[in-house]
């Protein structure tokens, strides 16, 4: 185990590259949520003023 | 025509909802394509006999690359449809890749560093095809800060069609970079006339990632799409529903 993360002496670079290209897609993914939250938020106030 | 398939779902009103269906399914075949990829790629695949374990990089970066290409294609083929037909969904679908499509050339530019400083002795050089990549970073930042910068909708995505369109003249310098310079990037991994120059399992590998990049992509250009439909089409009555 401890040898598969050490990727014989590249750990730093292989991890580096593959933990990145995880993280950015989650953050990606957490930034859609936001911004659909925030549009059906202000969809709903628009239609409560459209309403009045 | 206007019945026909293509029409119907032309209309955000009709394509709001089958993202939304869509979407689910793309999250869950991302995942489990990538998972299977890097497990192949990291844990099955034998140790490269040149460049050792750091060869490993490439089960993202080459995914990565491939998408931030296809991502910018199709990017400038809805802006310029839009821009043509007339087609505000078009447009909208061209502005929800761009994000998607510059997040995969940062990852591109970012692997390549942490490839190449282990293997060249350098995180960058101004070699052809890295410089090209890193103008296409630009041009997705140039299409969203445009795009931003123009308060009328249909005028930012007039305005974003005629810069997406320019840059495509990138994408061939991108691809062929490695060909037409000497550069010091290594040639393509994988040709459409030439036999794979790698063993099979790590072309299955890198395959395998390559269709989770695309999964992806389509479940968060979607899902872009349909905020960027909720944010503009507020005023329509069949949002009431829909949302």
């Amino acid at each position: 185990m401890s040898e598969w993360l050490h990727m014989g002496g590249y750990g730093l670079y292989v991890w580096g590259s593959i933990g990145v290209s995880l993280l950015l897609p989650l953050c990606e993914y957490l930034a859609l949520r936001l911004r659909r939250r925030a549009a059906l938020e202000q969809l709903k106030h628009q239609q409560d003023h459209d309403e009045t | 025509m206007k019945n026909s398939l293509l029409y119907r779902y032309a209309s955000p009103q009709q394509f709001y909802p089958l993202a939304g269906t869509l979407i689910p399914w793309l999250s869950v075949l991302a995942v489990l394509l990538t998972a299977a990829g890097l497990y192949v790629g990291l844990v099955l695949a034998p140790t490269d006999w040149q460049q050792g374990d750091s060869y490993r990089i490439i089960y993202v970066h080459v995914p990565a690359a491939w998408m931030s290409m296809v991502i910018y294609l199709a990017m400038a083929f809805w802006a310029g449809l839009g821009l043509v037909m007339n087609t505000r969904l078009s447009s909208m679908m061209a502005s929800a890749l761009a994000p998607t499509g510059a997040m995969f050339t940062v990852l591109a530019l970012w692997t390549g560093a942490l490839w190449g400083k282990p293997t060249w002795g350098a995180w960058w050089v101004w070699d052809a095809r890295l410089t090209s990549e890193l103008i296409l970073l630009f041009l997705y930042i140039g299409f969203m800060t445009l795009q931003s910068a123009i308060t009328d909708a249909r005028r930012a995505d007039r305005a974003g069609a005629v810069l997406a369109l320019v840059g495509v003249v990138n994408i061939p310098i991108i691809y062929f970079s490695v060909k037409w310079w000497n550069t010091l990037h290594q040639g393509a991994s994988i040709s459409l006339t030439a036999a794979p120059s790698m063993a099979h399992v790590m072309l299955a590998g890198m395959l395998l990632v390559t269709l989770g990049a695309w999964a992806y992509s389509f479940a968060a250009a979607l899902a872009r799409l349909r905020c960027i439909i909720l944010e503009r089409e507020k005023r329509s009555p069949w949002l009431k529903e829909a949302a």
